[in-house]
């Protein structure tokens, strides 16, 4: 067993783990943020993508003791004061989703190529978002949500 | 992006959608947009166990032991279970959906490489895992049938030794349409062409993988099942059957699904393992298979060898159309499909042609793979069926030197032929062709973007133009012909209209993101005037939901769509006895103004469906007869299936010196009748249109001669990510289904049925320089790179 410490949508937690957990079992199971899925068990799909210190990560393929000390945030913690994030909103006004499993995977890796690049090209998106699968959509609706969030955040954004 | 489909300016808000039928954005997105949803793997209850299934690492063998010793001796493990254990309680078999029977844990022999061979029940699932490496099993190999075409050889191993008396690996004959009437037309035929078509044995690979809680109540002997299912009524009834315990003591809940796609209808041995690690340790066990295990074990789809055949005059009037196709069904038949069509809807191959005659004739094989054949928005065959055709009418028009669209323009089924019996005998029920392939024509430019293909052809460049427009029969089905395992394929739907006149509506069938929570509100909302931000849909629940037979075979809108509208209606008769109450005119009196009843010639004197709601719950007389309260449920039994068609132009560049193909652009116009929701429809033509792109250029489940899966992992098994797909141009045109209550046909599946010949028919025509008739999928660049060197081969 190792000790971390871990913050994950703003709350710290001191825990015990196995050091073979992986980040994502963590959260799920330990923590209860179910918002986080699994799609795969070769890193391919993206479902499980969260942000760690700020930065887009597979949480399927990072083990829980490597996240000690880091800030985690999943989809729970992507709203603040129920507000939705301008990317949550344009998903949802765009139809981006269907089943809703890729989703919360699909908004972080999203955020973080806005983070990147405040104003994506088609290509752009498309190439910044080829490490997270979609099954539903086709993808198109998930490009314009993603530059209508662009565009607003830019609008927002001083 | 271009859409014909209006898109209203600005944020759309749901409480400024005007009531029924057009746009209006998910209910359902609050909850996933922010990580709230809940699916199988969301659960945990207090005490829960995790299972583990170990599964065989060869394709046929027999097992000679298996020892549990060291499994069991493990401090965290609950339960070790083998086949052995499972025969004692009459489990180690169980019915599949095709009245064959599959082994839940393997007892005599192994028959497919990732066959369930015992599991682990342990306090957590990394344990449960560990336990699976301590189980020593010892195989004696047998030689596997794998090539398909060599499964009917008399000295093929028989994999079914199990079967009372099975000498072979034949599973089934069918036959559709008139042999020697077709034999006669292909006699005195102008031309007539032949092509071998393969579709390859792909996997729906849902994002979510198939799981479920079991959770057994020793005390009231109650099971609650939560699970990845996506007809939960079935599987219910199924378990009644299978596991011997009463229906109304087993509770089957879908909760939120990552994704279906035909992958969630069968049974698999994982849940009747959680099932039993439930009842065995009296907690609560949880199964959910990972990424290998669902490409390796759960339903695969396709796997169709076609011969093609098809006669025409030298003018391009096409005559007869004939196949002859052998199936691979696996080690166990599980394909799901109404009882009486062991080929599913195959028949359809006939298309959208007026012919003078067809027939079919199939066999169908067993071979040591994993079951299934009917999954992935397949609409029971229909992919395989309109491949089929849409193929062979381009080899046609290759011969011919014709035009492809030309050639189907002229043989279309004309509007007034309608309803059309085809020469397999299936009813269409609405179309309007060419007005569906005009707009698609017009979408893509199709005349300007031949005369750049031929330009590019001069100058060496490989830009091909695919063209396919199929009709798909979807909604199954009439109950005196289509039932599975004897349940007859209708649909339950109940609507209750609370006393503030918001409302709760139940259906039998079950969401996996086709938006079913939206979409029923609005055509409730469309028959009784409740907005749908009023109207709760409730779904997946078997305790509180009416009975019928879930979600697949774009049979949602078709049958519990048409449920949905009539039962509406049914409250809408009640409603309309206690407003003549209310106003003190006769019935005959009033005008239904959606939402509304008012006394004709009196616009001033009327009453909402909220006063009416209130006024069933309250105080005071109801007329003569009515009873209190305000809903109604009905069963509706379909006549007819709806049969949808569109047109699909694809435009592919090929890069002479990789192979590889790049989808340029893609239009795909649909006509599903009357639309309920345009942007969910997009939604799903999209999704479809992906599948296609998949299916064409990437997608196989491949098996080596030993019959190791070669697919069986997102490393090998490649879905499209957001950079293979190009952005889709949709469009669509109106040909309501006449007996459907509102018109609605399905669509879901459409454009999974649909796209796959356009690019294919597309590939094919870049690489026409090179004299190339016919490629088999998935065109990857190494096969188009073969095709291109006058070498295409088979995919098996």
């Amino acid at each position: 067993m190792a000790r971390i410490s871990v913050e994950v949508d703003g709350i710290a937690y001191e825990d015990d783990v196995e050091p073979r957990l992986l980040l994502v079992h963590y959260l799920r199971d330990r923590l209860g943020k179910t918002g986080t899925p699994i799609g795969c068990d070769t890193t391919n799909c993206g479902a499980c993508t969260v942000l760690l210190d700020g930065t887009s990560v597979k949480s399927c393929s990072v083990l829980a003791v490597q996240a000690d000390g880091c800030d985690v945030t999943t989809i729970e913690g992507v709203s603040s004061d129920g507000e939705w994030h301008p990317v949550q909103k344009a998903f949802h006004e765009e139809h981006a989703l269907q089943c809703g499993y890729c989703t919360p995977g699909m908004i972080l890796a999203s955020i973080d190529l806005l983070k990147d690049d405040p104003d994506p090209s088609e290509e752009a998106v498309r190439q910044g978002l080829e490490g997270n699968l979609c099954r539903c959509t086709g993808y198109c609706n998930i490009v314009r949500a993603v530059r209508r969030a662009a565009q607003e955040m830019r609008v927002t954004t001083p | 992006m271009t859409t014909t489909d209006e898109r209203p300016a600005g944020f759309e808000n749901n409480d400024h959608k005007p009531i029924g039928h057009g746009r209006m954005l998910r209910k359902e997105d609050p909850r996933f947009i922010r990580g709230k949803g809940n699916y199988v793997d969301d659960v945990q209850l207090p005490g829960m166990l995790h299972c583990a299934i170990l599964r065989s690492p060869v394709a046929h063998a027999r097992i000679v032991s298996i020892d549990t010793s060291a499994a069991e001796a493990h401090p965290k493990v609950k339960a070790v279970v083998t086949g052995a254990a499972l025969t004692g309680l009459g489990l180690a078999w169980m019915p599949t959906l095709s009245g064959d029977v599959q082994s839940v844990l393997a007892t005599d022999k192994v028959r497919f490489q990732g066959q369930e061979v015992a599991f682990v029940v342990a306090e957590d699932r990394y344990a449960a895992r560990d336990a699976l490496e301590l189980i020593d099993v010892e195989y004696d190999l047998l030689d596997p049938v794998i090539d398909v075409r060599m499964a009917l050889d008399p000295s093929a191993p028989v994999i079914r030794d199990d079967l009372d008396g099975k000498q072979n690996n034949h599973i089934f004959d069918w036959e559709t349409g008139d042999e020697a009437a077709t034999e006669a037309v292909f006699a005195s035929a102008d031309v007539v062409v032949s092509e071998d078509i393969v579709y390859p044995r792909v996997h729906p690979a849902p994002m979510e993988t198939c799981g479920c809680v079991a959770d057994y109540d020793r005390i009231d002997s109650r099971l609650t099942l939560w699970s990845t299912s996506q007809a939960p009524h079935a599987h219910r009834t199924l378990y009644a059957i299978v596991a011997g315990l009463p229906e109304h003591k087993i509770r089957v809940i879908s909760p939120d699904i990552g994704g279906g796609f035909g992958g969630k209808v069968p049974i698999y041995p994982g849940y009747v393992c959680a099932i039993v690690g439930s009842i065995v340790t009296g907690k609560p066990v949880k199964w959910m298979e990972d990424r290998s295990e669902n490409l390796t074990s759960t339903g695969f789809a396709r796997d169709y060898i076609m011969r093609g055949e098809i006669a025409a005059t030298r003018d391009g009037k096409i005559l007869a159309v004939r196949t002859n196709v052998l199936a691979d069904h696996g080690a166990f038949n599980g394909v799901a499909a109404p009882v009486k069509y062991p080929a599913g809807f195959f028949g359809v191959f006939t298309g959208s042609y007026d012919l003078q005659a067809a027939y079919c004739k199939m066999t169908a094989v067993y071979t040591n793979k994993a079951p299934g054949g009917v999954a992935y928005a397949c609409s029971f065959r229909i992919t395989e069926a309109v491949y089929l055709i849409e193929r062979i009418v381009d080899c046609l028009a290759y011969e011919l030197e014709m035009d492809p669209v030309e050639l189907r323009m002229r043989n279309f089924i004309q509007p007034d032929q309608f309803p059309y019996r085809t020469k397999t005998g299936w009813v269409y029920d609405s179309g309007d062709y060419e007005p569906t392939m005009r707009k698609a024509l017009e979408l893509a430019g199709y005349d300007e973007l031949r005369r750049e293909q031929a330009e590019r052809r001069a100058r060496g460049e490989l830009m091909g133009i695919g063209v396919s427009f199929f009709t798909e029969a979807v909604g199954a089905g009439p109950r005196k012909d289509m039932d599975i395992l004897g349940l007859g394929m209708a649909d339950g739907c109940e609507l209750r209209v609370h006393p503030t006149g918001k409302a709760v509506v139940r259906l039998s069938v079950q969401s996996q993101g086709q938006g079913h929570e939206t979409t029923f509100a609005q055509i409730v909302a469309e028959e009784i005037g409740i907005p749908p931000a009023d109207i709760d849909v409730v779904h997946g629940d078997t305790d509180q939901t009416p009975f019928g037979l879930g979600t697949y075979g774009s049979r949602s809108t078709p049958v519990s769509g048409a449920a949905a509208a009539l039962v509406a209606r049914k409250v809408r008769d009640k409603a309309r006895i206690i407003a003549s109450g209310m106003l003190e005119v006769s019935v005959a009196d009033l005008e239904w103004v959606k939402g509304a009843f008012h006394v004709k010639g009196d616009p001033g004197k009327s009453v909402t469906i909220q006063d009416i709601a209130m006024r069933a719950h309250g105080a005071g007389d109801l007329p003569e007869g009515i009873e209190g309260g305000l809903e109604a449920q009905i069963c509706y039994n379909p006549e007819n299936l709806t049969y949808p068609h569109g047109a699909y132009i694809c435009v592919v560049d090929i890069d002479p010196g990789t192979a590889q193909v790049k989808v340029r652009r893609f239009v795909a116009v649909d006509d599903c009748g009357t639309r309920i929701n345009p942007m969910i429809i997009e939604g799903q033509v999209h999704r479809g249109l992906t599948d296609g792109v998949g299916m064409a250029l990437m997608e196989m489940i491949a098996f080596d001669e030993d019959g190791n899966c070669l697919g069986g992992s997102l490393m090998d098994y490649l879905i499209p990510t957001a950079l293979e797909v190009p952005d889709w141009e949709t469009g669509f045109t109106v040909t309501p289904s006449p007996h459907h209550p509102i018109g609605a046909k399905g669509v879901g599946e459409s454009a999974t049925v649909g796209s796959p010949p356009a690019i294919v028919n597309a590939v094919v025509d870049a690489l026409k320089p090179f004299g190339v008739r016919h490629a088999d999928m998935p065109l990857t660049p190494s096969r188009v790179w073969d095709a291109m060197r006058g070498v295409p081969r088979p995919p098996i």
